[in-house]
């Protein structure tokens, strides 16, 4: 069962992954990319991340995808016309993937731990909203204190940014 | 008997209880939808010192079946220029994500030993949260495919609105995470068994009071200093969420995104027939769905003081998902009412009032009730 949901999403997931670059009409990249967010949240959920998959629905497609078609429809972007084919281009850029496909399954075969699976995530008895807020306000509470930092003197500077009136 | 052994393996047992409680759910729900449009004009009826329908039925009561069957029955307008396909899908685009809201909400204890709630998830609130900001799209994409400019208004509105208020929506509940400490919406209904409603916090306490008194089957109730303290974030909380939830389902005084008076019809001015009977619905579901997680998050869920709960036997159970939907007709009520007594916002006075006074007033009552906790510790 969950062997067929993981290939439903992440055909899914990759199609409409590639529909985001194909399609010529900037609304229809954006809905792509959303379901695209929405397959890879199912993905986690089918891996038992119900915090990660959730998350994902939230902030990716729930906010920062309606920004992006806010701004789509605020600025009445056409479809683009089609370009004629670059057959240089397009060659060069299957070579590049392929190169990196084969470096990508190069390295990870050469690493020790490829030949048996991961092992599962260990099982504290509690949900994993809790032990995700475990881990980082103790193992990674000096990192996840600085992003915190970076995140806040981001919005000041957008903020600070998008006024009005700059004197 | 063989088969009846089939239907109680414990797997076989989940899928088909789940089913049926999907099916009762999303029946009743429905029906809910139907007659809460009924109750609006009834009620809107009441308060302009009216009639309202009473023409379909006994006081009106069939009037959304012949409503239904209009609205199937006409045609279905497509205008020219539009884009067919987000057309034909905003309509169950902004439905389908309100339905879904009902998924996580425990509408019950438990009958027969069967929980009552259809996905008993860890995280419960956030998929609340995950689920209904998805409904903006179905807004957003009506009022662009329709090209139009009344319905294209309505749609940028809706999203900006949509976004803004999304931030006090969630910032006012972390409080109610930090007392319960679970994102659990069953577990948050247990605390409130325990300890008393979210904005009423007085049954079931022992020990330490302020006041206290004792019934004759041995339970407590009474104030004590803690949930006492509490209170006053918890009411808080209470307010802000429960006027963001105004803002998040369209609904007067924040129905911006379909003023009538500006914008004709709003997103759905170019809809006709059942795809806009489906925007209509949509808005009730996510009225109905709004006022199950209010319900669930401050009044208890389905608890009522010195009721018990399901494992009492199938009769409290029933009373139980009884009081769980009379807790939510009442909160629709106050929907209703609201929408027929107060004018609506200008925009950008909407706009100020969610950033500048809930986001603020929302974060200080977080950094309120860690204050209060930590002393409760100590």
């Amino acid at each position: 069962m969950l062997t067929i949901l993981f290939w439903v999403f992440s055909v899914l997931m990759l199609a409409s992954a590639a529909a985001v670059v194909l399609f010529r009409n900037p609304v229809n990249s954006a809905m792509s990319l959303v379901l695209s967010f929405l397959a890879l949240a199912a993905l986690f959920v089918t891996l038992d991340a119900f915090f990660i998959g959730v998350i994902q629905v939230l902030v990716y497609a729930g906010a920062v995808m309606v920004l992006f078609l806010f701004i789509i429809m605020l600025l009445d972007l056409k479809a683009e016309t089609r370009r004629r084919l670059n057959i240089a281009a397009l060659a060069g850029g299957i070579a590049v993937l392929g190169g990196f496909v084969v470096l990508i399954t190069h390295v990870v075969k050469s690493l020790p731990t490829s030949a048996d699976h991961f092992p599962a995530l260990a099982r504290t008895g509690y949900s994993d909203a809790y032990d995700i807020g475990m881990t980082l306000f103790s193992d990674f509470n000096l990192p996840f204190q600085i992003i915190g930092v970076l995140l806040l003197v981001s919005t000041i500077g957008v903020v600070f940014l998008s006024r009005r009136s700059l004197r | 008997m063989p088969s009846l052994d089939l239907f109680l393996q414990p797997e076989i047992f989940l899928v088909w209880t789940a089913a049926l409680k999907t099916l009762v759910i999303l029946g009743v729900v429905l029906t809910m939808v139907a007659y809460s449009v009924w109750a609006e004009r009834k009620v809107s009826a009441f308060i302009q010192d009216r009639i309202g329908p009473n023409r379909v039925g006994w006081a009106g009561l069939i009037q959304p079946v012949a409503d239904g069957v209009k609205l199937l029955l006409k045609e279905n307008f497509v205008p020219g220029g539009v884009n067919k396909f987000f057309f034909s899908i905003a309509p169950s685009l902004a439905m389908i994500p309100a339905i879904l809201v009902l998924a996580v909400l425990p509408f019950g204890s438990s009958l027969f030993g069967v929980p009552m709630v259809i996905a008993n998830l860890d995280i419960g609130v956030l998929w609340v949260f995950a689920v209904s900001s998805l409904g903006v799209y179905g807004i957003v994409l009506a009022g662009w495919a329709s090209n139009s400019k009344y319905p294209f208004l309505g749609g940028i509105r809706s999203s900006s609105q949509m976004i803004s208020y999304e931030l006090s929506l969630g910032l006012s509940v972390v409080p109610v995470f930090m007392i319960t400490g679970t994102l659990n919406l069953g577990e948050i209904v247990q605390y409130q068994v325990d300890n008393g409603w979210m904005v009423f916090p007085a049954w079931f306490r022992s020990g330490g009071g302020l006041l206290e008194f004792t019934t004759d089957n041995g339970s407590m109730f009474g104030l004590d200093l803690g949930q006492t303290l509490l209170w006053i974030p918890m009411m808080v909380s209470f307010v802000i969420f429960m006027i963001a939830m105004f803002a998040e389902t369209n609904r007067v005084p924040f129905d911006l995104p379909e003023a009538e008076q500006e914008l004709v019809g709003g997103y759905h001015t170019e809809y006709s027939s059942m795809r806009f009977a489906l925007f209509f619905l949509g808005e009730y579901a996510a009225m109905i769905a709004g006022a199950g997680v209010i319900v669930t998050l401050f009044l208890g869920g389905w608890s009522m003081p010195f009721v018990p709960d399901g494992s009492q036997g199938w009769f409290w159970g029933l009373v139980n998902i009884g009081t769980f939907f009379a807790k939510v007709a009442a909160i629709i009520f106050f929907f209703l009412w609201v929408r027929w007594t107060l004018p609506r916002f200008r925009f950008d006075q909407l706009m100020k009032l969610g950033w500048y006074v809930f986001f603020e007033v929302a974060l200080v009552n977080i950094f309120l009730t860690a204050g209060i906790l930590a002393y409760l510790q100590s």
